[in-house]
């Protein structure tokens, strides 16, 4: 009826001919096939699916074909539509139509342009599965779709090696949340006999308590790992390596979201499971803080932004963990835009600096990029929840609910918002004030990299009037409980803004040695945090350094025992002394080998022989 | 019923595919003085006839399905889905050949008539109702797959490879017709439904069923590579030539599961209670081993020799689980793991170059910018091998930990899915060689891919896709062969 499946393929189909045919194409062309089809969709999402009226019991559902049917166990390619998928659907569709315009500029002269576009329609394909799916298998196949591509755009740069392994990292990291998630729906499958969602959340309410808990804790982990929290956060700063784009749509705006709207989407199982709500909003939280003082120390524009996108992201796992499942999602959109924005400009920047992203070499560039400043101006309000701004809306939200679950996490919220503000601000009087510190002359961007950024600056100042989400989706989510007067919540929270705008102000304008001063006086405090609390050194030692060693040293050593490896280069050298041969080879492995056959099949016969006597 | 002297018709269509198999083995050898010197790619031709009809009388074979001579042998769905298997990899195996067998000058009709006696082994291994057709049929199997491994008699790796694999294998095999023999003594009879009626007597002696099983075990794991006695994988898969590698990491292997599947799902599986814990250990065993050694490996042929065996941890994984979902799986499983094993060798074939002399992970290096077109083949046999949706590698591990967990192997199914998480981090190692760094040496001197080459990677690439999007075909049919004809 909606043809919802065009919305996925034409952005395939953009992967196909670019992918394929690509190295042979004009720019021209590769930039109609990467942009059209994404747009095409966003318009075919935007005015024929959104504005119809037919949405039987509020969602559109559509079964393409029947992928696994085997015995009990029944899996479609099935899509659905309510109001929470067409949401992500505008978000994923119009700010990466945004985002690939942008990106037709600022990849202009990089090499292996086409590869690069085809690699980000592919991205767009494999999300829009993501949010579209109507059971938890077709959605994994867009979360691990997604996260290959990601993959493949950090290590854009390959002749980077920190590009490559930035990619390596952000692969193996969510293998380990992609685990949990695994589990997760093993024991959906076994508990509840399907994977779809409407199968599932019919009867989730009358599970026990402890499956749905331990269902939603695997969640989370899968969660963790693509939404970057705590402990598997580690990702995302290094995959600021990718180029810019990548950054702004998979590394702020979508993808790393997916968490957050998975989590949502299995709302009915989180409600039922407060232990897990519990920790969920736990981790939210330290995330949020946690991120949020890492993200202070930085020099590296986008490392800040990156750091600030995992608070930000630890701020909508609060929502969700404290039952503002809609606060949560309102955030997540508010988040897309004026995130999508920083990192567009922080590109721009980049690009005015002639590729330089430290901010101790910029400075003074409002006079030269004035636009880009002022857009940036915009998203730092926006984030800085200044009143008015889509930030303020969303983040108001989430710390109201906080307040109602727990007055101590509306407190660190606050406390976080100040930073957040803090540190933002920070980055945009480094940049822009002062005098330029850097090399070569700064220039203006190009009108095709300031046209986007200028929606996203309106969409950042007036999202959260525009839309507003909670009054969206309220038939979807549970009424949130009574909210206080939350006029002075509101108060306070707008207060740390402004109190980190100013302080910001005050050290990076007014008292440029303070920070310094400030520093220094912190000495090895401030050292732990500017080295990111060490914690990928940490894991380095507890985890990947144990695993490459104790299988080079116990499993090569004692297990692996080849000698064909030595023999390799000795060809036809030695190869008629078979006598020799054999000596050597009988002198070692095959003795050793038949050993290992015969003590193992001992213990083998003897527990054989054991069970049986025991029954 | 008198067992008649002149068999049935029906008798001699039900072993029809490997008369084939052996007939055509046997017209090499007698053509190989009047063609060897002028024609050497016709015995790959020949080779390949003879495989497409095996297939054909496979197909054929499998409309008038029973027992056959006896009841030595069984048409069922479980032996067509295997002889289908292990002849496509024959196929596969030819194709990888043609142009190795050139490269390094070596005689074809023996290869290639060994070839056809191995697969005709494992297609009566696959299709045995009785232990000893059984052990006939893999002894067929394993006697030319010995000689395979060292098929080029000059070079000493083929030498090591083909003594160990011979010296252990027989080893092991001892082992098995120890098994044999005992179960012989216990229930009077080495057909399969017979023993398990046998077993299910209540004088039943169980503890010397289980013996016999345990020995039976050794030897089975021996064949399909599970830890303990996995050791010899990797160094065979090493050092014998490559497509010899790619044939014997697929097809003896998925025949070898097949008669441990048939012997364990039917006539021992009265005493299960006791062989599962054993296999338990085997499988994540196989699994850790695999994954955590395949992790160091520096030369491509090694690790995937490594990552072999971590693959029969999975299948072990199915096993483990009993069930007809998990019976299944560990079918469905070797398909998928035939196709993208035998893919990722024919890369290695591929860029080997003469006496194999760029087998090294480093040797892939910059691959991607020299031949795409191979470097995006191996990527999806990676992807598949990772466990990437939309690929056979991922449905398949999907459906063996699914059949687990349905069976409360919560544990295994746990430490299973976190050492697939690891393996993730070797097969990534290949693809950021081959995509992100620069050409190496072994790219200079790179051939433009052979037509056969490209046949042994195009065919398993559509196949590992078709298994990951539309897997219902092959799973509908396995699932009906995995009942055993109950």
């Amino acid at each position: 009826m909606f043809k919802l499946w065009l919305i996925p393929l034409l952005p395939f189909l953009g992967f196909l001919i670019n992918g394929i045919f690509g190295r042979k194409l004009p720019k021209l062309v590769i930039n109609a096939v990467a942009i059209g089809s994404v747009v095409a969709s966003f318009l075919w999402v935007a005015l024929v699916v959104g504005p119809s009226t037919d949405w039987g019991e509020h969602k559109v559902q559509a079964h393409y074909f029947t992928w696994i049917q085997s015995g009990n166990f029944n899996v479609g390619w099935d899509f659905a539509v309510d109001k929470l998928t067409m949401i992500m659907l505008m978000i994923v569709t119009g700010i990466g139509s945004l985002i690939h315009i942008y990106a037709t500029s600022y990849m202009d002269h990089e090499g292996g342009y086409y590869r690069f576009f085809a690699y980000l329609n592919l991205f767009m394909f494999f999300m829009l599965n993501l949010v579209l799916a109507a059971n938890y298998l077709i959605l994994f196949v867009g979360w691990e779709g997604v996260g290959l591509c990601s993959y493949l755009l950090i290590g854009f740069y390959f002749h980077k090696k920190s590009a490559t392994n930035a990619g390596n990292k952000a692969f193996i990291v969510n293998r380990v949340g992609d685990f949990g998630f695994a589990l997760a729906m093993f024991l959906v499958f076994i508990n509840f006999g399907t994977l779809n969602f409407n199968g599932v959340f019919a009867a989730a309410p009358g599970k026990p308590v402890e499956t749905l808990t331990a269902i939603a804790l695997l969640m989370l982990v899968g969660a963790a790992g693509k939404s970057a929290q705590i402990p598997l956060y580690v990702w995302l700063p290094d995959a600021m390596e990718g180029p810019t784009p990548v950054s702004a749509l998979i590394h702020a705006a979508t993808m790393v979201t997916a968490g957050v709207y998975m989590c949502s989407r299995s709302s009915v199982i989180f409600l039922h499971a407060p232990a897990a709500m519990q920790v969920v909003a736990l981790i939210g939280l330290a995330t949020a803080v946690f991120a949020a003082t890492i993200g202070i120390t930085q020099y590296d524009i986008k490392k800040v932004f990156a750091y600030s996108t995992v608070s930000q992201l630890g701020y909508m796992f609060l929502g969700v963990g404290v039952g503002a499942f809609s606060a949560g999602i309102w955030h997540l959109m508010t988040h897309a835009f004026f995130k999508a924005l920083l990192f567009l400009g922080a590109g721009s920047v980049i690009h005015a600096c002639h590729g330089e992203q430290d901010m101790r070499q910029m400075g003074g560039l409002r006079k030269y990029a004035p636009w880009t400043c002022l857009v940036l101006a915009c998203g730092s309000l926006a984030i800085a929840g200044f009143p008015g701004t889509s930030g303020f809306f969303s983040k108001d939200a989430i710390l109201t609910a906080a307040y109602a679950h727990a007055p101590w996490m509306f407190w660190v919220g606050v406390v976080t918002a100040g930073m957040t503000a803090f540190y933002v601000w920070r980055a945009f009087w480094m940049t822009f004030w002062g005098d330029y510190r850097g090399h070569g002359k700064p220039h203006e961007s190009s009108w095709v990299m300031l046209a986007p950024l200028m929606v996203l600056a309106v969409l950042s100042l007036a999202g959260g009037f525009l839309f507003n989400v909670p009054e969206m989706l309220k038939d979807m989510f549970p009424e949130h409980g009574e909210v206080p007067e939350e006029h002075m919540l509101m108060a306070i929270s707008v207060a740390a803004g402004l109190i980190g705008i100013a302080l910001s102000w005050y050290m990076y304008v007014v008292n440029t040695e303070l920070s310094g001063k400030i520093a220094n006086a912190l000495g090895g405090v401030y050292r732990l945090v500017n080295d990111k609390y060490r914690v990928d050194e940490a894991y380095d030692a507890a985890i990947v350094e144990p695993i490459i060693h104790g299988s080079s040293a116990v499993l090569w050593k004692t297990i692996d025992q080849g000698v064909i490896d030595g023999a390799v280069n000795g060809i036809g050298a030695r190869a008629q002394n078979v006598g020799g041969l054999l000596r050597r080879i009988q002198s070692g492995n095959i003795r050793s080998y038949a050993t290992w056959v015969l003590a193992g099949s001992v213990v083998v016969i003897i527990l054989m022989g054991i069970a049986g006597g025991v029954r | 019923m008198p067992a008649s002297f002149s068999p049935s018709p029906d008798d001699l269509l039900r072993f029809l595919p490997e008369t084939i198999l052996i007939i055509g083995g046997t017209l090499m050898m007698l053509l190989d003085p009047f063609l060897s010197a002028k024609k050497p790619k016709m015995f790959g031709h020949i080779s390949l006839v003879a495989f497409v009809a095996a297939l054909f009388a496979t197909v054929a074979a499998n409309g008038v399905p029973g027992p056959a001579f006896s009841n030595l042998l069984i048409v069922d769905g479980f032996a067509t889905y295997f002889r289908v298997l292990v002849i496509s990899i024959g196929i596969f195996a030819v194709f990888c050949s043609y142009h190795y067998l050139d490269r390094e000058k070596a005689e074809t009709s023996e290869y290639h008539a060994l070839l056809l006696f191995s697969v005709a082994g494992q297609g009566i291994m696959v299709a045995s109702n009785d232990l000893i057709m059984i052990f006939i049929g893999l002894e067929i199997s394993s006697i030319a797959s010995y000689v395979l491994a060292g098929y080029l008699r000059h070079d000493r790796r083929n030498n090591e490879a083909a003594l160990k694999y011979f010296l252990l294998g027989s080893f092991a095999t001892g082992f098995l017709l120890y098994g044999i023999a005992l179960v012989y003594g216990l229930s009077g009879s080495t057909k399969l439904n017979e023993i398990q009626k046998a077993l299910a007597a209540p004088d039943a002696s169980l503890v010397m069923a289980g013996v016999a099983a345990a020995l039976m075990i050794v030897g089975l794991a021996f064949k399909v590579s599970g830890a303990p006695f996995q050791m010899w994988a990797p160094d065979v898969y090493q050092g014998a030539p490559a497509p010899v590698s790619a044939f014997l990491a697929t097809a003896p292997k998925a025949a070898a599961f097949a008669i441990f599947l048939r012997i364990f799902m039917t006539g021992f599986q009265q005493i299960a209670a006791s062989w599962e814990p054993i296999i338990w250990v085997m499988a994540l065993a196989s699994m850790c081993v695999g994954n955590f050694a395949a992790l160091t490996q520096k030369n491509v042929k090694r690790m995937l020799g490594y990552s072999s065996i971590a693959h029969a941890g999975y299948i072990l994984v199915a096993l483990t689980s009993r069930s007809e979902i998990g019976t299944t799986a560990a079918m469905f499983y070797l398909a998928a793991y035939a196709l993208m094993n035998i893919g990722a060798f024919a890369v290695v074939i591929h860029i080997g170059g003469k006496g194999e002399k760029y087998v090294r992970i480093d040797d892939l290096a910059g691959l991607a910018k020299k031949q795409p077109f191979t470097a995006a083949m191996l990527t999806i046999f990676l992807l598949s091998l990772i466990g990437v949706p939309l690929t056979g590698g991922f449905f398949g591990k999907f459906y063996i930990f699914r059949a687990a967990i349905e069976s409360n192997l919560t544990w295994l199914t746990i430490l299973g899915l976190l050492n697939s998480a690891v393996a993730a981090y070797y097969y990534l190692r290949l693809l950021v060689v081959m995509y992100m760094h620069e050409p190496s040496e072994a790219s200079t001197v790179l051939e433009p891919l052979t037509p056969g080459l490209r046949t042994a990677l195009v065919l398993p690439a559509i196949g590992t896709v078709l298994l990951g999007v539309v897997p219902n075909f092959v799973l509908g049919f396995a699932r009906n062969a995995a009942t055993f004809g109950k």
